[in-house]
């Protein structure tokens, strides 16, 4: 259990991608069946534990320390699970049953407890833990680790471990279980792959290259099929065997969000396509319509009337027992027409190809597309076989251009790992109110679009122009006479109440300093607030 | 004599009238008793100073010869009178020379700690708790959410991730006088052979350990001319912890930010510096310490200063002990 504590805790302050690998990489190869398979589904949530709730816990704390010096650590701390991890009172030793409680045990406790003896259990785990493990065991019976890693990142480092492709591995993975030793046995070269037992598996999805840019000179038009770039969420959709599951690109299973979309799968293939909410053909909502629809437990029967759920179709993978991801594109795209025509309009529809003779008459589509939910084009040679991942040459993205706006930095926050020592975290801002009196309003955050050197001349002028300073961040100097301006490129903008600006950019980077503008140059926020309404 | 008439707060610090002395005065004064050399504790511009001879040794590092009018040292465990006040010092375990303070008159005795720590610390002398009649003691810590892992704990992750990380360097942030030299020593007695780097503002306090015994390993300048950045692959780097934020630290490579701190014990505290590697690890005492002592010292009451007050004097008065907060200003946590 101490392993597994300290491999949260690790991971939680580890910032880089890399170090996460490496740590958990180095877990699965130290730690032995059932432990690491346990800890591998706490950490991509397949691991089932009944929940306690917050008010047991303090509870079963304050029954054991007075309230008065609980309340302080606790507003002291501002976390209830490691508060209580941290107050909780040391056992006496005779009282520890062995000081090497596995994972393994905690799970088999908790799993196994009644309702009415979960409380008791848990507080009995906890009095035989140390801090760290009390902390992780409250982790697991409050739901939801929160340490920054995906499943995809899990599944990643598992493919690192044992030296197979992540393709490998999401294909498999739905038809595993807890602890996957069968899993763990071929990664280590001791046994053969696991069967893939379950039905409506998952196939790992191919993926384009952005177009750079000498690319296209290359390669003849003709050789290649393009159609648009829809701006909503790839989805794959298996109904297989009776079995229906719709899964992100990553293999994660989706399909509890969307009971409308499933219950219209009454076919037996697997479709790639974009999952988007609206009425087509006459009405495609906007990625802010379908965020409505994302992430949640539950939907209610007003949510999906008013935001329904469509899947407008790419590519079909499989059709009854057939595999036809070997095939050419332009085949399978004939076979994905005269399949989709079967199914229910209102549910799935077909990806309209664009004609084109040359790669400027493209261009221009490209750059004036038809609709708003557009956001580039996609070009897919004739003759490419559907496969994992994202080879060089047979797809590309050929993405419309990003929104600009010149904005002016406020913030500057420390980076973490190589760049700690940099101020390498932006927020940036625009004007608001009148002209005379305008004051900056911030509407985004930025960390990366410069180049080193950029950074260290950023850096420098945050350390030379801070006003104040909370923690690792610096305010810096920003009125209309001083401060600097950045360009900023984003991909789209939504609503938010969250920010006081009232709008939240997508993927926001900084395109060009431009040290050459005065602040009060910059944009206003009406300028953004216009392209919601667009 | 009634204790607050034996040591009472002013302005300048913890004053003694009958003994016309201060306990580590934040203000320039007459006659100062200092308990260790932290700077929030110990300052310059006293006419006169009575300290141990290490933290004489350690003010004259950081202020120069002319700290102070006079000193004297005083020898631990040994009664001086000062205006016919009874003054002992004791080790206190928090860092090299530091000392507890008896202070004595008309049959009362009050201890004033200063900082002080209960584990053990290769680099000092371990804590004695005194009798007394009121303790005055810190409360750094004095919450129950910390209680310090033994010290092993922290330099075996630490070990752990130099292995696991061989090709970065691993920045460890420790305050310049005491808790960078015990985390070196630590990492000595854990089998650390290596070149240890160190930041320039360490050296001075780490030679002075060094000619008082305490054995620190072979340390190195942590300065670009010890080499390409390659050369701190895998290296442990230890500095103050603002010279990580600093334009210093460009030189390592993809360094793991560590930081020894009791604060470590709390995730938020180490999120918000951006330390990947928390090393729980300090030179005050952590609540279970803080309520054991009190105890040891026998005290039926109990002066609390600097830290956490409230919940000290909340365990106190559930354990049947007068205690009162002292709200004595200007300590800041420097030795942690």
């Amino acid at each position: 259990m101490d392993r597994f504590a300290e491999l949260l805790d690790r991971l939680v302050l580890t910032p880089s991608r890399n170090g996460k690998l490496t740590l958990l990489k180095d877990y699965f190869r130290d730690v032995p069946d059932p432990d690491r398979g346990l800890a591998l589904a706490a950490i991509t949530g397949d691991l089932a534990i009944a929940a306690v709730k917050p008010a047991m816990l303090r509870m079963l704390v304050t029954e054991r320390i007075d309230p008065v010096l609980f309340g302080y650590s606790y507003d002291y701390v501002g976390d209830l699970a490691e508060t209580v991890s941290l107050v909780w009172p040391e056992s006496e030793p005779h009282r520890r049953r062995n000081s090497t409680l596995s994972l393994a045990d905690v799970v088999e406790r908790l799993q196994t407890a009644s309702r009415s003896d979960g409380p008791s259990v848990l507080a009995s785990l906890l009095d035989q833990a140390s801090i760290p493990a009390r902390f992780a065991i409250i982790k697991l019976v409050t739901g939801g680790l929160r340490i920054g890693v995906s499943a995809r990142l899990a599944k990643q480092a598992l493919a690192d471990f044992g030296g197979v492709d992540v393709a490998e591995v999401e294909e498999l993975w739905h038809g595993l279980a807890p602890p996957y030793e069968g899993l763990f046995a071929w990664l280590e070269g001791r046994a053969p792959k696991p069967e893939q037992s379950a039905r409506a598996l998952f196939r790992p999805v191919m993926l384009s290259h952005p177009v750079e840019d000498n690319d296209l000179a290359r390669l003849d038009p003709a050789d290649y099929v393009a159609e648009w770039k829809w701006d909503g969420i790839r989805v794959q959709a298996v109904s297989l065997g009776g079995t229906r599951r719709l899964y992100s690109r990553t293999g994660d299973d989706v399909s509890g969000a969307f009971p409308d979309l499933v219950d219209a799968m009454d076919f037996d293939a697997a479709l790639d396509g974009e999952l988007l909410v609206g009425r087509p053909p006459d009405w495609t909502g906007s990625f802010s319509d379908l965020q409505q629809r994302l992430n949640r437990k539950s939907v209610s029967p007003k949510m999906r009337e008013r935001y329904p759920a469509f899947v407008r179709c790419y590519d079909l993978l499989q059709q009854g027992a057939e595999d036809l991801r070997p095939l050419p594109f332009t085949e399978r795209r004939q076979r994905l027409e005269d399949f989709v025509g079967l199914l229910d309009p209102a549910r799935f529809d077909l990806s309209p190809t664009i004609d084109f003779d040359s790669w400027n008459e493209l261009e221009a589509l490209r750059t004036s597309p038809p609709h708003p939910i557009i956001e580039g084009v996609m070009i897919k040679r004739r003759d490419s076989a559907y496969v994992a991942g994202r080879p060089k040459g047979p797809w590309f993205k050929w993405k419309r251009d990003p929104y600009t706006i010149d904005a002016v930095l406020m913030y500057a926050q420390r980076g973490h790992g190589k760049r700690s020592s940099y101020y390498s975290d932006y927020t940036f801002g625009v004007w608001t109110g009148p002209p005379e009196e305008g004051e900056l309003v911030p509407v985004g955050k930025a960390y990366f679009g410069f180049t080193d050197e950029e950074l260290k001349q950023i850096d420098k002028y945050v350390r030379d122009n801070t006003v104040e300073r909370f923690g690792p961040v610096r305010s810096v100097r920003a009125d209309a006479g001083k401060g600097l301006v950045l360009e900023i490129a984003f991909e789209g903008l939504n609503r938010s109440q969250r920010h006081r600006s009232g709008v939240a950019m997508r993927f926001p980077r900084i395109s060009r300093l431009r040290w050459d503008k005065p602040p009060y140059e910059a944009d206003r926020l009406e300028t953004l607030t216009a392209m919601l309404d667009e | 004599m009634r204790a607050r008439d034996l040591l009472r707060p002013r302005p300048e610090g913890l004053y003694c009238p009958p003994g016309d002395f201060f306990i580590d005065p934040i203000r320039p004064v007459a006659r100062a008793l200092i308990t260790h050399g932290h700077s929030d504790h110990a300052r310059s511009g006293h006419a006169s100073v009575l300290a141990t001879q290490e933290t004489l040794d350690i003010m004259a590092i950081r202020y120069g010869d002319g700290f102070a009018g006079a000193t004297q040292a005083m020898r631990l465990a040994e009664t001086i009178e000062l205006s016919g006040v009874k003054v002992t010092f004791h080790p206190a375990g928090h860092v090299l020379g530091s000392a507890q303070i008896a202070v004595e008159h008309e049959g009362t005795r009050i201890v004033a700690s200063g900082d002080y720590k209960r584990r053990a610390d290769p680099t000092c002398l371990p804590f004695v708790p005194i009798r007394c009649d009121v303790f005055i003691t810190e409360a750094t810590f004095g919450l129950p959410v910390f209680r310090h892992p033994p010290d092993g704990d922290e330099i075996g992750r630490l070990l752990r991730s130099v292995r696991q990380f061989p090709e970065r360097a691993h920045l460890i942030g420790a305050y310049a006088l005491g808790k960078a030299q015990r985390v070196m020593r630590l990492l000595r007695d854990f089998g650390y052979g290596e070149p240890i780097y160190i930041h320039g503002a360490l050296a001075r306090l780490s030679e002075y350990y060094e000619s008082r015994g305490i054995a620190l390993g072979p340390l190195l300048p942590g300065t670009v001319e010890q080499g390409a950045k390659g050369t701190f692959a895998g290296a442990v780097v230890v500095g103050p912890p603002s010279a990580f934020a600093d334009r210093w630290a460009r030189r390592f490579p993809d360094p793991v930010a560590g930081f020894a701190s009791g604060w470590m014990r709390i995730r938020q505290r180490a999120r918000q510096r951006g330390v990947e590697l928390p090393l729980i690890i300090s030179d005050h005492s952590d609540w279970d310490e803080l309520t054991e002592t009190i105890r040891d010292t026998g005290a039926g009451e109990v002066w609390v200063t600097h830290g956490r007050e409230e919940a000290l004097v909340r365990w106190c008065e559930l354990n049947g002990i007068a205690a009162r907060p002292l709200h004595l200003v200007g300590y800041e946590d420097e030795g942690d």
